[in-house]
């Protein structure tokens, strides 16, 4: 089984992460960077399936060059090669820009049966670009599994909800995008960090994806941040003494924020 | 703080991160329960075990992964500032697994060092008597040569007790030194025996002050019988051997202990930036800083101390003054260090509430095995005063 993961290099969500302010876009800079623990479960996702039946696991990642990152962590949990598309004109790429790349990306690779992704990256959690994706290669877009399972040319998962679970079958080619729910993600071992060395990276750019630098970056994006402000620092909160009604003050509490 | 450390290769550096995530993600949540509980986390050893973390200094060929002491001693040191008692144990396993690594035949590489180093088995080294600490020469457990039935070949028999020794009841292999004759020193013999040999048992762990989840209980031999296949070098050669395997252990324990000593620097500055007395963080009194200054530079002696007798050893040159000078220097830095968290925290730093305690116990120990630090002074006045 032939399978592409695209993965997202984020600013370590453990850092201070911050906006740049000259444009609004993203700090990547000055903030430590790797690979999207959404996207983890999608790498695992892959190397579980092919190291059942057989196949190759490519990942696809877009970003500037520190981006390569995400790809070497891939590479050194088992997946077999990487592909990253790194070209200035991608600053400020939107979701819409984004799954345009990876769409071309994709198709540039050649007949793939299943492409998986994360549920949403850790830093723009839109988690739109699945579902975008998945329109422009024209493959049924099967999202948010927690389980999976492939057989006869079919992918089948299950989706959790808040009411309930559905079980969804899909033939082959499909993409699916996987919750954290899935798996248990490896760590690579040292022997995996030795192998990664040999396996083959190609770097693109958006010439060799075949799309052109004005339908990319922040120029084109559908949205634009217009202002950013620091989260307030939290204030001191209320404190609820115990004279005989201690325990109704803290329901009515919880009620009016409709945790109860 | 983050921690400044200069690495040779690029994999070495994904190797520490490898190890960070490992630690953070596996063993920081489970230190507590488990020190408390007093349990071995068979289960760690195995996730370690399989990242490859359990076989790093060791040849490629039998499944190590052939890493200089300056990058295993390193990881040795992650896995200290989150939990020591599995620190040590890496350390005694790979100590385990010396002697054959370096003494042993090309057949006992394939048929002993092959499963040791493969991740899923665990090491323990049996060197220590109750009556024969500090003083290997005293060893008492007997090897006799047992009748060779149907012309089989030559075994042993091991019959004695041994003392103080890490993994007893959870480990696969003994590295065990034995008496093969009466003279002394030179009467060594060193024997793998495995973990479920007939007539090994093993005592009540002992209660110690700290480090809880490295069981330690003696280790008792009645009649067991082990092939010859499994002494490694020479009948006599068994006090080289664990002296050889000694400069190496220290280091890790070096390693092991400036990792711990990180950690309690670490709690501090931590603490020191949040608690306010007096209308101030406690960090910006001086007496404090000062503190903080000199724990950050016994930290960073340690680690400095260790990792020049690691490029010694892995240039091929003699290491054992450094290497005893290191563990001398680490432990009491560790010991120093925590014990200094533990007043930075005042009276928060004597209670169960945060780890300095269990630091500053943990450390104590470290000055203790692997060659107390009195006898690491005699190792380096005997080496100073050589005619």
């Amino acid at each position: 089984m032939n399978i592409v993961v695209c993965v997202k290099h984020v600013p370590d969500a453990q850092g201070d992460r911050t906006f740049r302010e000259s444009d609004n876009t993203t700090d990547r800079a000055n903030v430590d960077g790797l690979l999207s623990e959404l996207d983890e479960y999608a790498v695992e996702t892959a190397l579980q399936l092919v190291e059942a039946d057989g196949g190759e696991v490519t990942v696809v990642t877009m970003g500037p060059d520190q981006a390569s990152d995400a790809i070497k962590k891939a590479l050194q949990m088992g997946a077999d090669k990487g592909v990253h598309i790194c070209d200035d004109a991608l600053h400020g790429s939107d979701a819409v820009a984004t799954s345009l790349v990876l769409a071309k990306a994709i198709e540039k690779l050649g007949p793939v049966d299943l492409v998986v992704t994360g549920m949403a990256s850790t830093d723009g959690t839109m988690g739109v670009v699945p579902a975008m994706l998945a329109e422009r290669l024209g493959l049924p877009q099967v999202t948010f599994a927690s389980e999976i399972s492939v057989a006869d040319g079919a992918v089948t998962i299950r989706r959790d909800g808040d009411a309930g679970s559905q079980t969804i079958r899909s033939g082959l080619p499909a993409l699916v995008s996987v919750t954290d729910q899935i798996n248990e993600p490896r760590y690579p071992s040292f022997k995996g960090i030795m192998a990664a060395k040999k396996k083959p990276v190609e770097s693109w750019t958006l010439a060799d994806v075949g799309v052109g630098p004005d339908e990319v970056g922040l120029g084109a994006a559908w949205t634009t941040v217009s202002s950013f402000a620091a989260r307030p620092p939290r204030g001191a909160g209320t404190i609820v003494s115990d004279d005989g009604t201690g325990a109704d003050q803290l329901v009515a509490f919880l009620s009016e924020r409709k945790f109860v | 703080m983050a921690i400044s450390r200069l690495l040779p290769t690029d994999d070495a550096r994904d190797l520490i991160a490898m190890t960070r995530e490992v630690c953070q993600k596996e063993l920081a949540p489970r230190v507590d329960a488990a020190e408390e509980a007093r349990e071995l986390p068979r289960d760690i050893f195995t996730t370690l075990g399989d990242l490859g973390l359990l076989a790093l200094p060791y040849p490629e060929e039998y499944g190590g992964s052939n890493l200089p002491y300056e990058v295993y001693l390193q990881v040795v040191e992650e896995i200290g500032a989150v939990w020591m008692s599995v620190a040590v144990g890496v350390s005694v396993h790979v100590l385990s697994c010396y002697p054959v690594a370096t003494f042993g035949t090309e057949a006992q590489k394939e048929e002993l060092l092959v499963p040791m180093l493969s991740g899923q088995r665990l090491g323990a080294y049996a060197l220590s008597e109750p009556q024969a600490g500090s003083d290997v020469s005293a060893i008492s457990t007997v090897a006799t040569r047992s009748a060779e039935a149907d012309g089989a070949a030559t075994a042993y028999s091991l019959t004695g007790t041994k003392a103080w020794i890490s993994h007893a009841g959870h480990a696969d292999h003994y590295t065990t030194f034995a008496r093969t004759s009466e003279e002394g020193s030179r009467g060594l013999s060193c024997f793998i025996v495995p973990g479920d040999a007939p007539g090994l048992t093993f005592g009540t762990p002992e209660k110690k002050m700290g480090l809880h989840s490295d069981t330690v209980s003696q280790v008792y031999f009645d009649k067991v019988p082990v092939p010859a296949s499994r002494r490694i070098g020479a009948e006599g050669q068994g006090m080289a051997l664990a002296l050889s395997a000694l400069s190496a252990g220290r280091l890790g324990i070096a390693a092991a202990s400036t990792g711990l000593a990180q950690a309690a620097l670490d709690l501090a500055v931590k603490y020191a930036k949040e608690r306010e007395q007096f209308g101030s963080r406690i960090a910006d009194f001086q007496g404090v800083s000062f503190l903080l200054a000199d724990m950050q530079a016994a930290v960073l002696s340690g680690r400095a101390m260790y990792l020049h007798a690691a490029r010694l050893r892995d240039a091929g040159r003699d290491f054992s003054t450094e290497a005893a000078a290191a563990k001398l220097v680490c432990t009491d830095a560790a010991m120093r260090v925590t014990m200094d968290a533990v007043q930075v925290l005042g009276g928060y730093g004597y209670t169960q509430d945060f780890p300095a305690e269990r630091y500053m116990r943990e450390a104590k120990v470290t000055q203790i095995f692997e060659g107390t630090n009195q006898i690491q002074r005699l190792v380096i006045g005997r080496a100073l005063l050589k005619d």
